[in-house]
């Protein structure tokens, strides 16, 4: 059995069905991401798991305990709030112990709890101050080891990192990721931000709608995603989908070449691309054009600044795809198919 | 689309029961029940003090119950219609509406003003707000009483200040008497009672706009200013509008105080001279109370309920319309 | 706050200020005069009135003090504010919370109605009231006020309260419960500590109220020594046709100051609590 079970689990509020059906297994120690967009489902399902939320049907078992009837103090876990939730009108040191005085253990341990947890997250000089006298990413920090002063079997992150710098959130992605990792503890981690989650889980479970569309490794979501949405939340930008009779034919922008480029002998699918407009971001050139009868300029091929070609806006160009990089998905269910002749 | 995906991604869903309430340890967490105790006392003492009551009154003012006679005699009407039918109580109803009416406009403008004013950084602040709040915080018998001395018909100050300028007394502008009768005379005496009550109600008014002209962005103040607007503009166009949805909160209030008031005439003149500045609350506590028979004192209050509510909700409703999100 | 720009601008808003000041606070720097004046200064027309023209003398308040009920008044306005007050708090602060927290969607409604209940007026309810307070047997006590009072208190204090309750996040709950309390214990120790302006203005506002209040304390009691500061004072300290002014008006100003003084200490709490109910409730 694995160490988080989520078995049919629903959540109806009157007509509204924020999650419909939800089947995850999560093995101890594991990071893993939830994954979707505002409204898909993703935050009632944490907050189903942290025991904020009744399910409407289904359960949740944790280290073998079904706690779906549980109120939150009595599971083992702990929440890190999108806003941190720090208590106002208590020091930091407070902040952090809480949990644990609520468990009423004896001072001296709390004192080396608090200590212990501060020093892993680098804020013991903070312990003194007010929660209104830090800045964003160290309040999250103080959250972060609020959660681990209660050695929680679980650990929930409901976007902890959306209120920070963009600057602040690459550097904090990091030591989140070798935090748990040293320490091992079960983390299931909320996010609509794809970057975040690819950068973070050992497994992503992506969610639209109430339903958790594809659950894998973060290269098996990429690389084989199971329907049109999983295909076009994921990358930046989307995936291509060219209108083909019956279905869809999906190619990455990077996977989209000019032809001279791809020319190792690999079977490949050719298509006349004229292109619009370019967008030169450093790194990579962003080319967006048609193929055929297209209308507007939707599809996008992404060439990195090594590849020295040069491409006008206007003109039309040969570009391919290898075979092995196209997918295909059913027009009318949006989910994967095999291979198709074309 | 959902359907199919449905069938395909999660083919045996297996419907699981809904889990229960918690039991036991974890009741302090049961919050249907924690919700239903916790209002319970405040539902029980409004429904037997304010709901139980007032329905008594439209029970009471059908009936001929007095204070002496404990049995309760349907009558219909009857008490209504002895009561609207006399001089003092269509008296007591215009003046009811018409010193709560004129109180009100005169309180918002003079709270506008007054509101804009306090909301400057000026010395001696501390103190001008005490001497401003003074009027609302004394209760409401003992700040009329203080009138009560001022307005009197031999030692009023005001009239010896008229006096000494040359306005009162023989052969004078307001003369020739050498005192202005301000609770005597019928006109004089009207004006008084709107006199008291504006003095109660302008520091309440005030405040509440003190609140809702502070919550007026600056962005927006700034905007007008270098759009080139004067000041007169910049407060009738943009600051007005805005704190519409507080100031209809504070005019109800005054409106309700001032409505159902009783105390200012019982103080300042008992409903005279004769019944000229009677008020409804006022002749209630007359015919019910000091009179005995409950059952016409009841039949008069009851005329002060549906116009209360009528301004409440409309009041409330315009509030809510006016709020600018 | 914007500071005041030209000179002209000042005065003219100084002396509107000054006229508001003055029209507010005279009556009670009268009364404050006339608290020590004495019977041939004051009952002369022709006299001055804003000067002592006979020395000032404490003859006035010694016949307040010894010679009337008014420190019995006192006393009794004192027990019945306090608790009215302990009352009031023990039902609203659940009440609010409840409707702030765990009602739903009802709970909006619910309390608008609250607010709607808070606007029947005593004197509607006072003759019915009157009747019931007889039944139970509480008549011409001070008692039957203390029974009374909360009915006017908890429907506004609850309103009040509830608007503070709404603008605590539920995150500080939430994350309280995670911590490992139970949802009361979390309302304890994160909720109510946070709410304490909420609290001051309720105890504020009730503790005013009962002694403002004036048509209940008239029709429940008769006796003398049963009555509060504000019906006491002007029935009780006229005897026949008399005016014993000098003392009536001291009684007023006795009061009235310090009930001035706290109110505008907490005057900012108080009006934050009340925009935050009406405008969001």
């Amino acid at each position: 059995m694995a160490f988080v079970e989520l078995n049919g689990l629903r959540k109806e509020f009157g007509e509204v069905k924020a999650v419909n059906g939800v089947d995850l297994s999560i093995e101890e120690g594991e990071f893993i991401v939830i994954l979707g967009p505002s409204g898909c489902g993703k935050t009632t399902l944490m907050r189903m798991i942290a025991g904020l939320e009744k399910p409407t049907g289904g359960n949740i078992v944790i280290n073998n305990e079904d706690v779906t009837r549980l109120p939150p103090r009595a599971r083992e876990i702990a929440m890190v709030f999108q806003s941190y939730a720090l208590y106002p009108h208590m020091s930091i040191f407070d902040n952090i112990s809480f949990p644990l005085r609520a468990r009423k253990e004896p001072r001296q341990e709390i004192e080396e709890k608090v200590e212990w947890a501060a020093g892993i997250l680098g804020i013991e000089r903070l312990l003194e101050r007010r929660p209104r006298q830090l800045s964003g990413g160290e309040r999250q920090r103080v959250a972060l080891a609020r959660a681990l002063v209660k050695e929680p079997a679980v650990m929930l992150l409901d976007e902890p990192l959306s209120n920070l710098d963009a600057k602040l959130r690459a550097s904090a992605r990091d030591e989140l990721q070798r935090f748990q990792r040293s320490l091992g503890i079960t983390t299931i981690f909320v996010t609509h931000d794809q970057i975040e989650a690819m950068g973070l889980g050992d497994r992503i479970a992506v969610m639209n709608a109430g339903k958790v569309r594809q659950i894998g490794t973060p290269q098996e979501i990429y690389d084989d995603p199971a329907d049109t949405f999983v295909a076009t939340f994921l990358g930046s930008p989307p995936m291509n989908l060219l209108d083909h009779q019956r279905y869809y034919v999906g190619f990455r922008p990077e996977n989209f070449l000019p032809a001279q480029v791809l020319s190792n002998g690999a079977p490949v699918k050719t298509f006349p691309f004229r292109v619009g407009r370019i967008e030169n971001l450093g790194s990579d050139r962003l080319l967006y054009g048609t193929i055929a009868d297209e209308e507007e300029d939707r599809t996008v091929s992404k060439l990195p600044s090594t590849v020295e070609v040069s491409i006008e806006p206007g003109e039309a160009y040969e570009f391919v795809v290898r075979d092995d990089n196209l997918r295909y998905f059913d027009k009318g269910t949006g989910l994967r198919m095999p291979p198709q002749a074309t | 689309m959902t359907e199919t995906v449905e069938e395909a991604v999660a083919p045996d869903l297996v419907a699981y029961p809904a889990p229960e309430t918690p039991r036991g340890r974890y009741l302090a967490d049961h919050e249907g029940l924690m919700g239903t105790l916790f209002l319970a006392p405040a539902v029980l003492y409004i429904v037997l003090l304010v709901g139980i009551p007032f329905f008594l009154a439209i029970a009471f003012s059908v009936t001929d119950v007095t204070v002496g006679n404990t049995s309760m005699d349907f009558v219909g009407l009857d008490n209504f219609r002895r009561v609207v039918t006399t001089p003092q109580f269509r008296r007591a109803l215009l003046n009811t509406f018409f010193f709560a009416v004129v109180t009100q406009i005169i309180v918002i403008i003079l709270a506008n003003i007054l509101a804009l004013i306090m909301t400057r950084d000026f010395p001696g602040k501390w103190l001008a707000r005490f001497a401003i709040i003074l009027p609302w915080a004394t209760p409401i018998s003992l700040g009329t009483i203080g009138w009560l001395w001022i307005l009197d018909s031999k030692f009023s100050p005001i009239d010896w200040v008229l006096q000494q300028i040359g306005l009162l007394g023989p052969d004078t502008l307001l003369g020739p008497g050498r005192h202005l009768l301000y609770l005597g005379r019928e006109e004089l005496a009207m004006g008084s009672v709107i006199l008291v009550h504006v003095w109660r109600i302008l520091p309440l008014a005030t405040v509440i706009l003190m609140a809702g002209l502070t919550s007026v962005p600056q962005d927006l103040l700034d905007q007008a200013e270098v759009d080139g607007a004067s000041f007169s503009r910049i407060h009738f166009q943009v600051v007005l509008p805005l704190i519409l949805p507080i100031m209809s909160i504070a005019l109800l209030f005054g409106l309700i105080f001032t409505f159902s008031d009783m105390v200012v005439a019982f103080v300042l003149t008992r409903g005279g001279p004769v019944y000229y500045t009677q008020v409804l609350p006022l002749w209630a506590w007359f015919k019910g109370i000091d009179g005995g028979s409950l059952s016409e004192g009841a039949a008069i209050a009851l005329f002060i309920f549906p116009v209360l509510l009528a301004v409440a909700i409309l009041i409330l409703r315009s509030a809510r319309r006016s709020e600018v999100a | 706050m914007k500071e005041l720009k030209s000179w002209p601008q000042r005065i003219m808003v100084y002396g509107l200020l000054l006229l508001f000041v003055f029209f507010a606070a005279a009556p009670f720097l009268i009364m404050l005069i006339n608290t020590f004046k004495a019977d041939q200064d004051l009952y002369r027309p022709q006299n001055n009135p804003f000067l002592y023209n006979f020395p000032p003398t404490l003859d006035n308040l010694r016949l307040l003090f010894e010679g009337t009920n008014y420190l019995v008044f006192v006393r009794n306005s004192m027990i019945i504010g306090v608790l009215v007050v302990l009352i009031t708090l023990v039902i609203a602060i659940p009440a609010a919370y409840s409707l702030a927290r765990l009602a739903g969607r009802w709970g909006e409604r619910a309390g608008i109605m609250i607010f709607l209940v808070y606007l029947v007026p005593p004197t509607l309810l006072f003759i019915p009231l009157f009747r019931v307070v007889v039944a139970v047997g509480l008549n011409d006590t001070i008692w039957s006020l203390v029974l009374v009072y909360p009915s006017i208190s908890i429907p506004f204090s609850t309103w009040l309260l509830m608007g503070f309750f709404k603008s605590i996040p539920r995150d500080l709950e939430e994350a309280a419960m995670v911590d490992g309390y139970s949802r009361m214990m979390a309302f304890f120790r994160v909720v109510m500590p946070l709410s304490w302006s909420g609290v001051i203005a309720v105890i504020v506002f009730t503790f005013t109220l009962t002694l403002h209040e004036f048509v209940y304390a008239l029709t429940f009691i008769s006796s003398s020594a049963q009555r509060t500061i504000s019906v006491g004072v002007p029935i009780e300290l006229v005897r026949g046709d008399v005016f014993f002014w000098q003392s009536l008006l001291a009684a007023a100003v006795i009061v009235a100051i310090p009930v001035g003084i706290v109110y505008n200490m907490f005057l900012d709490r108080l009006v934050a609590g009340f925009t935050m109910g009406a405008v969001k409730g």
